[in-house]
């Protein structure tokens, strides 16, 4: 009798001490909830698999196309602006620093498009396993290299 | 949590939608603007003006300056929202952001005037 009792003791005594525990877990997700919420986009800790490279330099390359319709309105603008501007205009990409700009902005381009397709197509589900955006990533690589070269080869 | 300053943003959805609308108008737009830069032998001034300001060109200009700045503006704003958070950009990250999304459409509305005022110049 005695024995049972300290048995049922003891047993109410380790379910107290989970429930303490399981209280004072979800206190400190109470806690953290308002004062200091998880963020999940501590780039430093993560470590990033190829689909996820991919994301993030088609972000990137979104901004650098924000900066790049400048120089392209910029070029145009010369282009067009009279028979001179024209010629101007065809130095500039002539020039190694206008070709290296402008090959850039195309590749950039080239990236975000295929990226976004890519993007498109999974949004639909299409591609949208784990196996299948890392082939996916492989070809968008592939294609942006493939269509720049052609384009620039093509163009100068 | 991301206080909004400015309050253009009413849906996420429309915004998600318009971001794929605009990349379904820019995407032939390229493939037109590419085609004709990889296709003309001989590139030269008049072949360039006779191009670009006919009638369909302008329009087709137009409409993709439009798609770009509706675009850019979503593309830019989510990337503020994601990276300009008090956790990331300090306790003035409100107003950073805010900052940023000015400079944002500033430089989309210079674009979008620019853009404009080339298209239609003849
Ligand atoms: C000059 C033209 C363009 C600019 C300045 C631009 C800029 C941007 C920016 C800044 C973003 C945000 C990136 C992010 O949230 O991670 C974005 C997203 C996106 N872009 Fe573009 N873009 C352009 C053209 C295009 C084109 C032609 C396509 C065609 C496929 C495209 C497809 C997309 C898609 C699908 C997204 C959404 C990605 C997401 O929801 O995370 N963009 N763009």
């Amino acid at each position: 009798m005695l024995c049972r009792s300290l048995e049922v003791d003891g047993s109410l005594r380790g379910l107290r001490q989970a429930h303490n525990a399981s209280v004072s877990i979800s206190n400190i997700g109470v806690k953290r909830m308002k004062t200091e919420r998880p963020v999940n986009l501590n780039l430093l800790v993560f470590r990033f698999p190829l689909a996820a490279i991919v994301s993030i330099t088609h972000r990137i390359t979104g901004v650098i196309l924000f900066a790049g319709v400048a120089f392209a309105l910029y070029a145009f603008d010369l282009a067009v602006a009279s028979e001179q501007g024209f010629v101007a205009a065809k130095a500039l990409v002539a020039h190694p620093l206008g070709m290296f700009v402008l090959l850039g902005l195309i590749a950039t381009l080239t990236f975000h498009i295929v990226a976004g397709l890519k993007h498109l197509l999974m949004d639909f589900h299409v591609g949208d396993t784990v196996e299948a955006a890392f082939y996916g990533s492989i070809a968008v690589i592939v294609l942006t290299i493939v269509i720049t070269g052609a384009v620039g080869v093509t163009l100068w | 949590m991301v206080t909004r300053v400015l309050k253009f943003n009413h849906s996420g959805l429309s915004d998600f939608m318009i971001q794929r609308a605009t990349a379904m108008i820019l995407t032939p737009y390229t493939f037109l603007i590419m085609g004709f830069f990889l296709t003309t032998s001989e590139m030269d001034y008049g072949k360039l003006v006779e191009f670009f300001f006919s009638l369909p060109m302008q329009v087709a200009n137009s409409l993709a300056m439009l798609a770009i700045v509706a675009h850019a503006w979503i593309g830019m704003w989510t990337i503020g929202t994601d990276y300009l958070l008090e956790a990331h950009a300090g306790k003035h990250a409100n107003f950073i952001r805010s900052a940023y999304q000015v400079v944002c459409l500033g430089a989309l509305f210079i674009y979008l005037v620019w853009a404009f005022r080339l298209v239609w110049q003849f």
